[in-house]
């Protein structure tokens, strides 16, 4: 099962993951905020990525490590 | 070694290469197109560069990418072209690279003109661009000193880790002198910061000017300083003429200082005991012989192709103990020997 | 389980500076990306501008210089006149690359240099707030075009791949954007041929990416993507617009 992985505190909350997913399993956490303050992007479902990496793909700033 | 007759632009590009510059870019200007010409023809035969840049700015920037590299680099050009170079400067001043410029000076301001002047010296000495900085200016009086000095600016540029300019003007430019050359030798400086890719040992070097934190850009400037003392206490460079018993001590450089020795020959001959101080390194200031002199003379004269720019430096350093007095021409005009003696006459009989 | 997507080599771990949303970062990683697959990092020298990612320096894990506003290709000229093997890219944006720095871009270009051009193009002035670029869109309004852009008394946007490729010189030019997955793929191609060609010693590469600017265009991350697709591609339509290694074929 493909696993991601997300550096939290890199994250600045853009949603260019969110829209990349072909799955809809990225959100941008609300009721989260990390060091620098931004509400984070995590998966809901873990289980149903494809691990295609498209989010990674998308993300400025390196947040997401996919692993297959 | 035997001596050759050469133009004072011809013995920059000779020297420079002695010196181990293998990368020269430039633009073309009057009075010192030769320093290209001579490189175009040397530099494809030795494995070096000549580029002729797009622009002046293109060609300190190109200078700038050298240096950063950790090679001996070059660009030459005369007042108006150097006026361009300025931003580059700065930001050659502000990385702490050494790199050559050479300014063959013309009469300004604006496009001026193409015969001989010496009004860059504000320019040359204050720093030029933007920001606090110094060059180490060099200015030769021969076309031997034209060689000499090419070879000491890239010396000291390497040694402080700044831009050394060599601040000549079109009567030095074309002159034709007998020359000894300096012999070629390797001039290998350890260059730790220079950009030669990590090759996978070292962390990533990094040149750059910009430092958003205001207490860390105080820091570089505080530190650069600190090196300027060090310049200013150990490598000032002049020439003393007659001075021993003056009366009257003149201060010139380059071509004035030339025309100054002939005034002074004639002024001993009526009788008055004229003397010279030639600064050779332009900054740092000789300001210590000129206050120790300051001491036994009468005053000064200050010997320009320009409107009077030294003349300030003369009267900080003497501490305005002594009368300074202006003798110049302008425009690329160049005071003759009776304008010089004039103005010590006047001098040592106080009109003045 | 195997890694299929991690931060490159060619990447620091500093946190990049940039708004959210900005894709400036993944630009930065794809040039990392391409200096990875090529086994380059050892010798690649790059050249920041001043901008927007102006501090990019901190960012690529290779040696960095930052060159005056405009100047990194000439900049560039000197590093690899002088050390010819070490592999030499200058990463500029619109301001720098298109107006006060023309000059540089195009006589580099003439001159066939065997340097990696990144031409980030965004339409606008990022770091000093949002004025008009040499690329700003006619009617885009700017800090500085209040009314929008009026090609009346400002002129029209410069395109540059257009430009460069009526030169004889350059040995390649392509034109991608950073929009969709599809595309960023495509500009990942894109950026490793422009790197690919300089270790062959090809000569002249230059990639411009259509990038995105939410922070001053006013919108979301996602929707300024969107006007990238609906506004910017269809001035600046993407493609390869000098390849020589065709041409000879």
């Amino acid at each position: 099962m493909p696993k991601l992985t997300f550096n939290v505190d890199l994250c600045k909350g853009c949603g260019l993951c969110v829209s990349a997913c072909p799955k809809k399993l990225l959100v941008i956490a609300k009721d989260k905020i990390n060091k620098k303050g931004h509400s984070p992007a995590e998966i809901t479902d873990q289980s149903q990525c494809i691990g295609c990496a498209f989010c990674a793909t998308m993300c400025p700033d390196c947040v997401i490590t996919v692993e297959k | 070694m035997a001596k050759v007759l050469m133009k004072g632009n011809e013995a920059i590009a000779e020297a420079a290469i002695r010196a181990g510059c293998r990368h020269y870019f430039g633009y073309p200007i009057t009075p010192q197109t030769e320093v290209a010409a001579y490189m175009a023809k040397r530099m494809p035969k030795i494995g070096g560069t000549f580029l002729q840049a797009e622009s002046e700015i293109s060609a300190i920037n190109m200078v700038y990418g050298v240096s950063s590299a950790g090679l001996r680099v070059m660009t030459s050009s005369s007042s108006p072209g150097v006026s361009l170079k300025q931003e580059g400067i700065s930001y050659l001043a502000g990385s702490d690279l050494p790199a050559l410029i050479v300014n063959v000076q013309r009469g300004g301001p604006g496009l001026g003109g193409i015969q001989p002047s010496q009004s860059d010296y504000f320019q040359a000495t204050k720093g030029g661009g933007h920001g606090d900085y110094h060059l180490i200016v060099l200015a030769p009086a021969s076309v031997q000193e034209m060689a000499d000095l090419t070879v000491k600016a890239f010396d000291l540029a390497d040694k402080y880790r700044m831009p050394a300019m060599l601040l000549a003007d079109g009567t030095m430019g074309q002159m034709m002198e007998p020359v000894e050359l300096p012999e070629e030798c390797a001039h290998s400086v350890d260059k730790p910061w220079a950009l030669t890719g990590t090759q996978g040992k070292r962390e990533h070097n990094i040149i750059n000017s910009l430092y958003l934190v205001p207490e860390q850009l105080e820091e570089k400037n505080l530190e650069r300083y600190e090196r300027y003392k060090t310049v200013e206490r150990d490598e000032v460079m002049y020439e003393e003429y007659m001075l021993d018993d003056a009366d009257v001590c003149v201060v010139a450089f380059g071509i004035a200082a030339r025309v100054s020795k002939n005034a002074i020959t004639a002024a001993r001959a009526k009788g008055i005991k004229a003397g010279l101080i030639r600064p050779i390194t332009l900054y740092p200031f000789p300001k210590d012989i000129i206050r120790k002199t300051a001491e036994n003379v009468k005053g000064f004269v200050s010997v320009e192709l320009s409107m009077g720019q030294m003349i300030d430096d003369i009267r900080l350093a003497e501490e305005c103990k002594k009368p300074v007095t202006l003798c110049s021409r302008v425009g690329g005009m160049i005071p003759s020997p009776e304008e010089v003696l004039k103005a010590i006459e006047d001098m040592e009989g106080g009109k003045f | 389980m195997a890694v299929v997507f991690k931060k490159p080599e060619a990447l620091t771990d500093a946190p990049l500076h940039y708004c959210p949303g900005c894709t400036h970062g993944i630009i930065h990683r794809l040039v990392a990306e391409a200096i990875d697959d090529l086994g380059i990092l050892g010798r690649t020298v790059g050249v920041a501008p001043v901008g927007c990612a102006v501090m990019a320096y901190d960012y690529f894990s290779c040696d960095m210089v930052e060159a005056a506003h405009g100047r990194a290709p000439a900049v560039a000229t000197g590093l690899k006149r002088a050390r010819p093997e070490n592999i030499v890219f200058t990463y500029q944006g619109d301001g720098d690359l298109a107006s006060i720095g023309m000059a540089e871009t195009v006589h580099a270009a003439t001159r066939n240099e065997n340097i990696t051009v990144i031409f980030v193009n965004n339409a606008i002035y990022g770091m000093t707030g949002g004025q008009m670029a040499p690329t700003s869109l006619p009617g885009q309004v700017t800090q500085t075009s209040p009314y929008g852009r009026d090609v009346k008394t400002v002129g029209y946007p410069i395109k540059v791949c257009e430009l460069l490729s009526a030169l004889d010189a350059p040995y390649y030019i392509e034109r991608v954007a950073v929009n969709n997955v599809k595309n960023v793929m495509n500009a990942k191609k894109a950026i490793r041929k422009a790197f690919e060609n300089q270790v062959e010693g090809k000569g002249f590469s230059l990639i411009e990416v259509v990038s995105s600017c939410p922070t001053n265009w006013g919108m979301t991350p996602e929707k300024a993507l969107k006007w990238v697709e609906t506004d910017m591609i269809p001035y600046y339509p993407l493609g390869v617009y000098r390849d020589k290694s065709k041409e000879a074929e």
